[in-house]
């Protein structure tokens, strides 16, 4: 289970970065930020995002329209 | 600044800003915001036309006058514009209001949204101060976050940089 979510949906690059790195900040080490978005770009944005600050991206998965990530914070 | 010392692997950027205009307000404001994102430590210098983006009310102007390759999604496809016709009377101002609703319709970020996310993330906003005197900006209508510099300023923190834009 997440211990918090963040709508993302109908935001554009790079809104659902930014959003979730200000939810991030204020989440303590080892929570899983769930993050819900539309942008077909998030996908490749989030794994590059990750990848770079260290918070570990545990799930990468698709509902029809709606992209769906799990964080956990680093 | 964001202070990277303690952070491993901490990357820094610095993006010369020169221009104002709607569009080109884009690129350096998106970059800067995500690299900060992603614990860059972010400079932007903003000089000559890309200084009132700093400004405390933004009013920012499009044009596709001397842009042929700006294509507006219109009625599934897509609408070029003459020079002749972007300098109608009226033209330029409509095509800046289709532009902003585009924006809001597709869910991309404003201008002022973005800034305000540099604010947070502290990405460091040096003003130019020849241009400030140049065109007769005063300080007091520009956010209290800018920070005034110039060229040696920028040099200074461009030669500790892993990347250097000009946008």
């Amino acid at each position: 289970m997440a211990d918090q979510t963040l709508n993302a949906e109908g935001l554009n690059c790079p809104l659902p970065i930014l959003r979730a790195k200000k939810a991030i900040k204020g989440m303590s080490s080892g929570q899983i930020l769930e993050i819900r978005a539309t942008d077909p770009g998030s996908v490749a944005d989030f794994a590059a995002f990750c990848n770079q600050t260290g918070n570990a991206l545990v799930s990468s998965s698709s509902e029809g329209d709606i992209y769906k990530f799990e964080i956990k914070v680093s | 600044m964001l202070d990277a010392k303690n952070i491993e692997n901490a990357k820094s950027m610095s993006i010369i800003v020169t221009k104002g205009s709607l569009d080109w307000a884009y690129p350096p404001f998106i970059l800067g915001t995500t690299a900060a994102a992603m614990d860059v430590d972010v400079t932007m210098f903003f000089t000559f036309y890309g200084l009132p983006l700093l400004k405390k009310e933004l009013n920012l102007k499009f044009t596709p006058l001397g842009n042929p390759a700006m294509e507006m999604p219109m009625m599934g496809g897509h609408m070029a514009m003459p020079n002749i016709v972007g300098m109608l009377p009226g033209v330029g101002a409509a095509a800046g209001t289709m532009m902003k609703n585009l924006i809001k319709k597709k869910g991309v970020a404003s201008i002022e949204e973005l800034r305000e996310a540099a604010v947070e993330a502290e990405v460091k906003m040096i003003g130019c101060q020849m241009t400030l005197d140049l065109f007769e900006y005063k300080r007091e209508d520009m956010i209290d976050e800018m920070e005034i510099g110039g060229a040696a300023t920028y040099m200074e923190k461009a030669l500790q940089s892993d990347i250097n834009l000009f946008i």
